[in-house]
């Protein structure tokens, strides 16, 4: 498939060289500065890469004058991601936004060959004088799904629709449990990871064994509404992911969490205009209004709204946070001792599951 | 293991396997006839579009009940329109078979993905049960009258697609065009025309499969739903050695194969490394390869004409 992409990818660049002589002198006067970007899914999957969009479209609206951006959907996480990145640095981008773990290694070997173009790289974490990296505490979010599912489970056996083992998934699943388990101790997350951001019959095909195994709550670290429908179609409930996609299961959509790219999107822009870039690393949350929690559906009890509103306000003013211990991993050993709090460097590289997650990885 | 968690686990793999089954049967009777065409996973998206598109129409102008059943026509239509895009290239003008069915998977994919825009979001009526709703609502007897009409249809297709090969005057001639098309052309029949029909016939049934996901199985439209189907049917086919009962049994193996993965997980081992499944794809394409180039011994049952432009001398 990833020749497709490029195929798409050079005929649009071709368009692009094609139409540039019909600009004329007015393009060349003032030259706007090119922002690339990297984008995992089609932008229509309306989830993840739908919402990395929305914070490139937010970029047009506010620096349209002076940034022009540009896109390319639908890239593999693979070598092929190279060329990708690398004819979008060729074409004259400035700064270039890789939106997927994936595209980790990738990023670092195109930003050494061109070492005047800063890059971004989405939840990675290796970074370059030439390399930042970015990211949403999607696990904040986590916590205050957890903390519904938990209390509004009946069975107390929750289902994880899972990618991939990436710390990002693993945090979020961690996540997830230990908000469940504060409401209801007994509380088990049964994961499943179906090896791919995006593939609706995968997602709904596990939603049903998940659901078949006496899981009464499913939520989903996919990028596609696949799992709501089939939670509607049961009369069951679950959580968009990334976007509010209540449309598509009015009753089973219980919240879901939102990306908010945009601010952080026109703030690196922002400073590639005035060439005050420097490389960093970002890790943003309910504080800075990354991480947004939809509107709750009338089937949440208002008790459990309280808690779940709670849990947002901890995390905002900084009293709250899911990752305190005692926390145990899958084989009852303590990891997080009483009152420790995990930092952040141990969060982004974490790799084991909590106690009561039900995984084969 | 309760009745219940059996029956709820073969109505999943039944989910899994009905699309790719309809899509392989009709690139089967497509490659007996000759022609390879490589565009299987864009006329399902075309099919997909094309069938969530008809439904959503149908049911804005009042016809309710009929909106599902007037959506899989107009996939199977969207998906033929593509066939015969591709049709008009490969058969008419002889271009290469199959860089041009490439061009058109690329071609469903953007297309479909144009027209999805406007869809994403609707929502669509649900087929009803064929059967009495006592007998579809059956906790036990739903395993066999609990599905969507596409289903049955497929199994249907099954024997009609093999008697039709094995047992009739036209499919004699469809097999004979595909054998040797110089052949079954100097002793009067129309290769192009019969070509033509079988690719005509392949787009329906892989427009009905794209229609599956996106009114049965997740009612809804996501650009590149299909995720890949369309290249799993093709494998079938190969696989099954250009046998429609063997590709039935082929789709349901893929099904369980990966409701099994599944419900491993689920259940908190795994039968084979995640990465493997991961690698899958690419493994099932280069063992597909390799079979079809030691054509002697798999091949044998290989339409000796698949590929091949028809080039008659004048």
């Amino acid at each position: 498939m990833a020749k497709l992409n490029r195929r798409h990818f050079i005929a649009a660049a071709g368009a692009a060289a094609a139409a540039m002589p019909l600009l004329g002198g007015k393009a060349l006067a003032q030259e706007k500065v090119k922002v690339g970007f990297i984008f995992l899914g089609p932008i229509g999957d309306y989830g993840w890469t739908w919402a990395h969009n929305k914070g490139r479209e937010a970029v047009d609206a506010a620096l349209g004058d002076k940034v022009e951006t540009i896109y390319v959907e639908n890239v593999a996480e693979d070598a092929s991601a190279i060329p990708v990145i690398r004819d979008l640095a060729q074409q004259g981008c400035k700064l270039i936004f890789t939106t997927s773990y994936g595209y980790m290694d990738q990023t670092i070997e195109v930003a050494k060959e061109f070492p005047d173009v800063k890059f971004e790289h989405c939840t990675g974490f290796k970074r370059a004088d030439n390399v930042a990296t970015y990211n949403s505490k999607f696990h904040e979010g986590r916590a205050v799904l957890g903390t519904i599912a938990g209390k509004m489970s009946k069975t107390g056996v929750l289902g994880y629709l899972g990618s991939y083992k990436v710390p990002e998934v693993v945090l979020g699943v961690n996540a997830f449990t230990l908000a469940a388990q504060k409401q209801n101790p007994a509380a088990t997350v049964k994961l499943v990871m179906i090896d791919s951001w995006f593939d609706p019959p995968k997602e709904a095909a596990a939603t049903e064994t998940l659901i078949n195994l006496g899981c009464d709550i499913v939520t989903t670290h996919t990028d596609s509404p696949a799992a709501l429908q089939i939670l509607e179609q049961k009369g069951l409930y679950g959580f968009g992911q990334g976007a509010d996609m209540s449309s598509f299961a009015p009753n089973a959509h219980l919240t879901a969490i939102e990306d908010i790219w945009g601010p952080y999107y026109i703030e690196r822009a922002q400073a590639i205009v005035d060439g005050t870039w420097a490389s960093a690393d970002t890790w943003d949350g309910f504080k800075e209004g990354t991480v947004v929690i939809s509107p709750y559906n009338k089937a949440v009890p208002a008790d459990v709204v309280a808690l779940a509103d709670a849990v947002q306000a901890g995390y905002k003013d900084g009293t709250y946070d899911i990752f305190t211990g005692p926390i145990y991993d899958q084989e009852g050993t303590l990891r997080v001792k009483e009152g420790e709090i995990m930092p952040l460097a141990d969060l982004a590289v974490i790799d084991w599951f909590v106690k009561g997650v039900e995984s084969a990885a | 293991m309760s009745m219940d968690f059996i029956i709820a686990a073969i109505i999943t793999v039944v989910g899994i396997s009905t699309p790719i089954l309809l899509a392989g049967l009709g690139e089967l009777v497509v490659e007996k006839s000759g022609v390879l065409n490589l565009g299987v996973e864009g006329m399902m998206l075309l099919g997909a579009i094309g069938g969530f598109g008809g439904s959503v129409m149908a049911s804005m102008y009042g016809l309710g009940p009929l909106a599902p059943w007037i959506g899989v026509l107009t996939g199977a239509l969207a998906g033929m329109l593509g066939a015969l895009l591709f049709g008009f290239f490969a058969l008419t003008l002889n271009s290469n078979q199959v860089a041009t069915g490439l061009a058109l998977t690329i071609f469903g994919t953007g297309l479909s993905s144009l027209i999805g825009v406007s869809f994403v979001g609707r929502i669509i009526p649900q087929f009803g049960s064929i059967f009495p709703p006592e007998l579809a609502r059956d906790p036990i007897l739903k395993l066999f009258f609990g599905y969507s009409p596409i289903v049955y249809f497929a199994l249907v297709m099954v024997f009609a697609v093999g008697w039709f090969l094995r047992s009739t005057r036209a499919g004699l001639i469809l097999r004979a065009v595909g054998e040797n098309d110089l052949s079954a052309h100097s002793i009067g029949y129309s290769v192009v025309r019969v070509r033509y029909a079988a690719v005509a016939f392949g787009g329906a049934m892989a427009g009905i499969g794209g229609a599956y996901f996106s009114m049965v199985i997740t009612p809804m439209w996501a650009e590149r739903m299909t995720a890949g189907r369309g290249w799993i049917a093709l494998a079938l086919v190969v696989f099954a050695g250009w046998r429609a009962g063997r590709l039935l049994a082929g789709a349901y193996f893929f099904g369980v194969l990966m409701a099994l993965e599944l419900y491993a997980k689920a259940a908190g081992f795994s039968i084979l490394p995640s990465q493997f499944w991961a690698a899958m794809p690419y493994l099932m394409t280069v063992v597909v390869l390799t079979l079809i180039s030691m054509r002697d011994r798999v091949g044998l049952n290989a339409p000796a004409c698949l590929g091949k432009p028809f080039l008659p001398a004048t």
